[in-house]
């Protein structure tokens, strides 16, 4: 009986609950897009609450496909995307869309070895093993990189993504970027046609093959490799240092990129000698003339808050913030939104 | 729309099935019956006549939107679509045979191994069984249908796999290895891993609807054949497994049905790459995984609209298997018939 009486009361609170939330007219601001921000975006909407309570944020996380899909068609107020729109989808678009970057995040190359040994690789280890031209541990190649690490004579067992994502754009980027003939054979996007290994669905996909497969060498997102406490190795970067991925070598390399006006920046294989060589960005997509002049105005106040202050909350959720010249400059992007 | 809807379709094909006899038989008994005209009949059969005729428009309408989403791929890559392998998104190439092979084969390969089982299991329950096993043995056999596709996934690659890969797969591959389907490197996620993680997936509906059919065999079947002085064994092989013959078909074509669509789990543990190699060591992949990975990061319109293509090809797999299988099924009915007849 008691208990009954107390579902009513919760009942009760609920509904005026839900009526309370309905009678202060809140202003709804609508994103998708990209999956890998995802966990960073939904902790600014949380915070922003507090900031601007009416607003609320609205994001799905479908894919970077989606998220410049749905900006394109105008059916979101905001998209995402971890690479860059294209020239020709860019050409699509009804009016001028911006790239506002917001953070960045790196790949890693884990690996699976008895007794799991530092490693160091290069760009052009890296472009053979995935090319399918480097096939064992004790491949001269690698063992010159690693004088000191017992090598087994033993096949690699290449893991890639086998779902597009912005994690194999960075990782397909840095490898054509490195290797002419990456570029010619395979190239550069969300997904690719991998010339060997096998493939692994998502981060976890991936991460899993690894760990139960001895031998097994892929790359990983760098949180992903942290949180797990996988291996993984250093890489060395254009200006000849071996760089272990962390914050700061993504920071790094995000301030000695050659970062263009439009922001559709690339910083992987950044020069720079501390610079770790396979990290890239993800961005929002915003059309510069907004239709809404009210939601405009929201949705630009929001992104101030974010470059400004949400960057700071990034390190805790082990993404790079934007080093500051380049706030600076998507700060002065921002106030060109116009309503 | 059509992601949900793929998987949709074996469900819906059988609900028409389901739909339709109900409607037909409405007929027959109505013909048989003195006063048809009474009007809660006659709802009644127009409320199902609708039910079945709207399953049917939606069936239509799932595959002119597959057909629709990908009208340009069809018209630039046109049958060389379906005849070649290589699936390259920079290069925006797309052909869809490696896709249609793994479906193919994984299915195969699960049926050889969940068929058997589930029959045989559903001969254990109805025939054998002592009565207070019965129940508890059912309800597992349930609550394995009952695990999400994403955790018999994960299961599958770090339990099924490690253990294929040290102890059944290098047993094959010593005793079979001589033959191309058991050679070459084991890796670990491969065609054959894809197979038996769908075998464990369809195990309990093939089991459960065969079950259902056995239970539906009447006494009189089984007294007979015992009468006549069968063993167990005879009386299970010739009064029930053969009298139930055409339900036991229908029961693995619908576990058919779900193997062609299934997904996540197929995903986890196949290695999706896309290639044809006769070894099933080596990874694979199938049509609804290539759907399921690259759908949403897909960002030009021609790979999107192959990925539409390879829904529309996976959506005439199923509808052809379908029919192949009711072929099948009269044959077998036509056949029985005249041996009972001779």
């Amino acid at each position: 009986m008691k208990s009954l009486k107390f579902c009513r009361q919760i009942l009760t609170i609920g509904l005026l609950a839900g009526v309370s939330a309905t009678a202060s007219a809140q202003m709804l601001l609508n994103g998708a897009g990209a999956t890998f921000p995802y966990p960073i975006y939904s902790k600014w909407f949380d915070e922003y609450a507090k900031v601007d309570p009416s607003v609320r944020f609205n994001y799905q996380s479908i894919g970077s496909g989606g998220g410049q899909k749905q900006i394109l068609a105008q059916t979101v107020d905001f998209g995402a995307s971890d690479g860059p729109m294209s020239d020709d989808n860019l050409a699509k678009a009804p009016g001028k869309i911006l790239h506002i970057p917001t953070v960045a995040g790196a790949d890693v190359v884990a690996y699976n070895l008895p007794g799991n040994p530092a490693l160091k690789f290069d760009a052009d280890t890296i472009a053979g093993v995935f090319l399918g031209q480097i096939k064992k541990w004790n491949d001269p190649k690698i063992t010159a990189l690693n004088p000191g690490a017992k090598l087994p004579d033993q096949e690699i067992v290449v893991v890639h993504r086998s779902d597009g994502s912005g994690t194999t754009y960075i990782w397909t980027d840095y490898l054509s970027k490195v290797s002419p003939e990456w570029k010619s054979k395979v190239g550069t996007n969300t997904s690719v046609n991998w010339p060997t290994g096998i493939g692994g669905k998502g981060n976890e996909g991936v991460a899993g093959q690894i760990k139960q497969t001895p031998g097994a060498l892929g790359y990983v997102e760098l949180i992903y490799a942290i949180q797990n406490k996988m291996p993984y190795a250093e890489v060395k970067n254009s200006a000849g240092e071996f760089v272990k991925p962390s914050l700061e070598s993504i920071i790094a390399a995000m301030a000695t990129a050659q970062i263009p006006d439009d922001f559709r920046f690339s910083i992987t294989n950044a020069p720079g000698k501390d610079a770790y060589p396979i990290a890239g960005g993800t961005w929002l997509l915003v059309y510069e003339q907004q239709k809404d002049p009210a939601k405009g105005k929201k949705l630009v106040e929001f992104l101030k808050w974010a470059a400004k202050h949400g960057e700071k909350m990034a390190r805790d959720l082990q993404y790079a913030p934007l080093p500051d010249s380049l706030q600076q400059r998507v700060l002065k992007r921002i106030d060109e939104i116009k309503m | 729309m059509y992601r949900s809807g793929l998987p949709l379709l074996t469900k819906v094909l059988s609900f028409m099935a389901v739909a339709a006899s109900i409607a037909m038989e409405e007929r027959s008994v109505q013909a048989r019956m003195a006063s048809p005209s009474r009007f809660g009949d006659k709802a009644f059969e127009w409320l199902t006549l609708a039910m079945a005729l709207a399953v049917v428009v939606l069936i239509i309408l799932i595959g002119w939107q597959l057909w629709i989403g990908s009208s340009v791929a069809i018209k630039k890559f046109g049958f060389h679509f379906l005849l070649t392998s290589t699936w390259d998104p920079v290069a925006e190439q797309f052909g869809a045979l490696p896709f249609i092979y793994g479906t193919l084969v994984s299915s195969l390969i699960a049926l050889l191994i969940a068929v058997p089982l589930s029959i045989a299991t559903a001969a254990y329950l109805t025939e054998l069984a002592p009565l207070w096993i019965r129940q508890p043995l059912v309800s597992l056999i349930e609550m394995l249908a009952a695990i999400p596709s994403v955790i018999l996934g994960l299961w599958g690659i770090f339990v099924m796999i490690p253990w294929l890969r040290d102890y059944p797969f290098p047993f094959l591959k010593r005793f079979l290895g001589w033959t191309p389907f058991f050679s070459g490197p084991i890796y670990g996620p491969c065609m054959f891993a894809g197979g038996i993680i769908i075998a464990v997936m369809i195990l309990p509906i093939i089991t459960s609807v065969s079950r259902e059919i056995l239970r539906s065999v009447p006494d009189l079947q089984r007294e007979a054949a015992y009468a006549l002085g069968a063993t167990r064994w005879e009386a299970t092989r010739i009064a029930v497994l053969s009298y139930a013959k055409k339900g036991l078909f229908g029961a693995v074509i619908l576990g058919l049905g779900r193997a062609l669509g299934e997904t996540m789990a197929v995903t986890m543990v196949i290695g999706n790459t896309p290639q044809i190699a006769a070894s099933l060591f080596k990874p694979g992949y199938t049509l609804a995984s290539v759907i399921a990975n690259e759908f949403t990061e897909a960002t030009t319109d021609i790979y999107l609209q192959a990925l539409f293509e390879i829904g529309l090809v996976l959506f005439g797999i199923t509808i052809l298997v379908n029919l192949l299988a009711q072929l099948l099924l009269r044959t077998i009915a036509t056949t029985s018939a005249t041996r009972a007849v001779q």
